[in-house]
């Protein structure tokens, strides 16, 4: 199931295969902004298509509208292939770098920390040191929230990337946002349009 | 190998597409292809007098002709000029191609003299579309903008091409044109998935009380006889969509008119009441629906559609098939039993005899229905019928009976005002032997009339309804019923005479004012050779019924009291 958040909103997970070319990521962008679907996370790279890139959103909006939103993305020419993977068996991983803060005093307990989390330190200079973390959501929050006590001066976090798990590991259903079709009637109110 | 310059290729490109007429107004940086166009005397060039109208013709001329309808501007304003009528098409699902001029590649991105970046501009107007920024891409981008254009759900696509990707010489190779169009994030659906159309089937089969409601994709795949065969072997009534009016006979028993805002009673009555809804290529439109939660809850629904966005879009479907609507019914037609459904059928007459939605009043002002059916019964319902958009529009989609298969021609979907009179010009380039009607307000005619001055130069023989309230009459029909009478800004004080502004385009002119003038004006307009302009004054104080107003259900339907 989606992600419901706290203001009733939807959070779905999509990915995308794309086609290379400039002015691709506009004509996305322009589907979700008319949607009033905001863009949680992007991660844009290539894929194993050197003319292909793949893309993994993080979409929030009302939920009937962010469970269509990949039918409205695969009409779009440049778009090969789109998965909504929100319900199915995926890994996905993220990545942050974040700033802390560490002085002479701190930064032994700032490492330490870093390291029970398997937290990598890529940066270290007079005042701060720079850790890389990788992993799922809840564990860049907690190790963010960690940190406040030393001072967080910058973070900056690359969003979800995602992949299907392979056959072989236990998974859920595969990922055609067609099994979707008969749940996601527009629950918006004022769904008439309202003009003459 | 030979040498061709841009705009040669894009010339020869468009001939092997079979396009025949292009709507268009040159500019500078469209120049290039304009100075090889008049080469191609098989590329007849319609010279409009505003790019809406290039757009709108465009639209009216794919329609009705069921080919790619072609438009030109140059860039900045003429491009922009265009927008309308991708928008019109969009919403509509009408196959247009756009070529629009740039500026020159090294200008593009610094506010040089008429840049304008359309291609963005056009995102969400159109299908697709591009910006060529190189010679050796235009043949085979022309020839995939025509594939996209034309096939699965058909739209607008625009493809602007810099002045001097225009002017470039290039070696070029013939057998360009005739690469195969290859898309890989492009497969549009044909036939169905068997299961599909078998659940679909059962559910048809097992249905007590079915209804068919038929959407503009009856018409864009021509699948009238299939459609028809469907409706007489299960006698299924049929009611359509705005847009879907005239895939079906009027005349035909089973017609049962359309449902929705200012649709028949009964139409919208039968919807309620069914228990089995079959949407034939229709996207379940606020129009139709009201307000969703209260529609048609006693029924299960199949969509049928070739756009699996619009499937479960609005309304929840028991029976999802995606598949173009005439290779879909006929995979569906031989499983669905032969049967009467008498009751039903039966229960719809009795409806349409409990609301008599098309009956006419008693007025001694000159009403718009009268002067729709008049025009209706002197042609016999076998004209072409264009529309702007408004009260006048209604009407004519009520009381025009349709005898013949894609013969109505409205815009639906964005409610275009000025659609009338270019919409009408395309119509009748694409059949210049047919009797083309346009039925205008006095607002959205003031839109367009430019091209009564193409209409003349090409001696177009189309007749020109406008009903003349005055007002913008729909408007002042929101105020009166939806606004406490609250009226503003919704009547004219200062329109021409149309009987000489058309004389002044050199176009016949004819008023009429009363109910027994009728018959004789529309005679002496379908006597005369060249085009026609009908000033029809009618009652200004006129509302449209039946109506349910926006957002409710048919529990709110008001009809006229007789
Ligand atoms: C371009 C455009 N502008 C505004 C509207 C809103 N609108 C819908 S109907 C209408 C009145 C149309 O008046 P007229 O063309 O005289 O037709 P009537 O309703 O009087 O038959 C208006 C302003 C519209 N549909 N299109």
């Amino acid at each position: 199931m989606a992600e419901i958040m706290a203001n009733g909103l939807a959070r779905r997970t999509l990915v995308a295969l794309v086609e290379n070319k400039p002015g691709v990521l506009a004509r996305i962008a322009s589907l979700f902004r008319r949607r009033g679907i905001n863009i949680a996370s992007l991660a844009v790279g290539a894929s194993e298509h050197s003319d292909l890139s793949r893309m993994t959103f993080v979409a929030e909006g009302d939920p009937s509208t962010v469970g269509h939103i990949a039918k409205h993305l695969d009409k779009l020419i440049e778009v090969v292939e789109v998965s909504d993977i929100t319900d199915n068996n995926v890994v996905w991983r993220e990545l942050a770098m974040v700033r802390v803060r560490a002085t002479q005093e701190s930064r032994a307990r700032v490492i330490q920390l870093a390291n029970i989390f398997r937290v990598s330190i890529v940066d270290v200079g007079a005042e701060a040191v720079t850790m890389e973390i990788t992993g799922d959501t809840s564990k860049i929050d907690s190790m963010i929230t960690l940190m406040q006590e030393f001072g967080v001066e910058q973070v900056m976090r690359t969003g979800r990337v995602a992949m299907l798990r392979s056959a072989l590991s236990q998974g859920g259903e595969d990922g055609e946002y067609g099994d979707q079709i008969s749940s996601n009637i527009n629950t918006l109110e004022g769904f008439d349009s309202g003009s003459v | 190998m030979m040498i061709k310059t841009g705009g040669q290729i894009v010339c020869e490109a468009l001939v092997r597409e079979g396009v025949d007429v292009i709507f268009g107004l040159p500019g500078g940086a469209i120049l290039p292809l304009y100075s090889t166009l008049g080469s191609y005397p098989e590329l007849r060039h319609v010279l409009v007098r505003h790019e809406e109208g290039a757009s709108l013709a465009a639209d009216g001329y794919a329609r009705a002709s069921g080919k790619v309808g072609v438009c030109m501007a140059t860039s900045g304003p003429g491009a922009t000029n265009l927008i309308t009528g991708l928008a019109t098409a969009m919403m509509d699902s009408a196959p247009i191609v756009a070529i629009t001029g740039q500026v020159n590649r090294g200008a593009i991105g610094s506010d040089a003299f008429q840049e304008t970046d359309i291609t963005g501009a056009t995102l969400p107007v159109t299908k697709h579309n591009y910006l060529v920024m190189d010679t050796r891409d235009l043949a085979a981008t022309i020839k995939e903008a025509f594939h996209i254009a034309r096939t699965g759900r058909p739209g607008p696509v625009l493809i602007d091409i810099p002045r001097d990707v225009q002017a470039a010489e290039i070696e070029f190779d013939e057998a360009e044109y005739d690469k195969p169009v290859s898309l890989r994030g492009y497969n549009p659906p044909t036939t169905a998935d068997e299961d599909a159309v078998a659940a679909a089937a059962k559910l048809i089969n097992e249905a007590e009380r079915p209804v068919i409601l038929a959407g503009h994709g009856v018409i864009i795949s021509r699948a009238f006889d299939e459609l028809r065969e469907l409706a007489e072997n299960a006698q299924i009534p049929v009611v359509t969509t705005l847009l879907g009016i005239s895939s079906f006979p009027d005349d035909h028993v089973l017609s049962t008119g359309f449902p929705g805002m200012h649709g028949m009673a009964y139409a919208s009555l039968a919807l309620d009441q069914a228990d089995l809804i079959v949407n034939i290529g229709a996207r379940f439109d606020d129009r139709i629906t009201g307000d969703i939660k209260r529609f048609a809850v006693n029924s299960k629904k199949i969509h049928i559609d070739i756009d699996p966005a619009e499937i479960g879009k609005n309304i929840k479907v028991e029976a999802p098939v995606l598949g173009d609507v005439r290779a879909v019914l006929n995979q569906l037609n031989p499983m669905v039993n032969q049967t009467t459904h008498t009751e039903w059928v039966q229960h719809i007459e009795h409806l349409k005899a409990e609301h008599p939605s098309l009956r006419i009043r008693e007025s001694d002002d000159l009403l718009g229905q009268q002067v729709v059916k008049a025009i209706s019964d002197a042609t016999k319902g076998d004209a072409l019928v264009v529309t702007g958009v408004g009260q006048h529009q209604m009407w004519a989609a009520q009381h025009y009976q349709f005898k013949n298969a894609n013969s109505w021609f409205t815009s639906g979907g964005l409610g275009t005002m000025g659609y009338e009179v270019p919409a009408a010009m395309g119509a009748q380039f694409a059949h210049p032997d047919k009797e083309v009607w346009t039925f205008a307000g006095d607002g959205g005619i003031q839109m367009t009339l430019s091209e009564f001055a193409t209409i003349a130069e090409n001696k177009l023989p189309v007749k020109i309804a406008i009903l003349n309230n005055n007002m913008l009459g729909m408007i002042t029909q929101w105020q009166d019923m939806v606004f406490n009478k609250n009226f503003y800004a919704n009547s004219y004080t200062g329109n021409p005479d149309f009987v000489k502004l058309a004389e002044a385009y050199a176009i016949k002119g004819i008023r009429v004012t009363r109910e027994n003038e009728l018959e004789g004006a529309i005679q002496e307009a379908r006597d005369h050779p060249g085009p026609v302009v009908l000033d029809f004054v009618i009652r200004a104080e006129e509302n449209v019924f039946p109506m349910i107003p926006s957002g409710q259900s048919v529990e709110q339907l008001i009809e006229e009291s007789l």
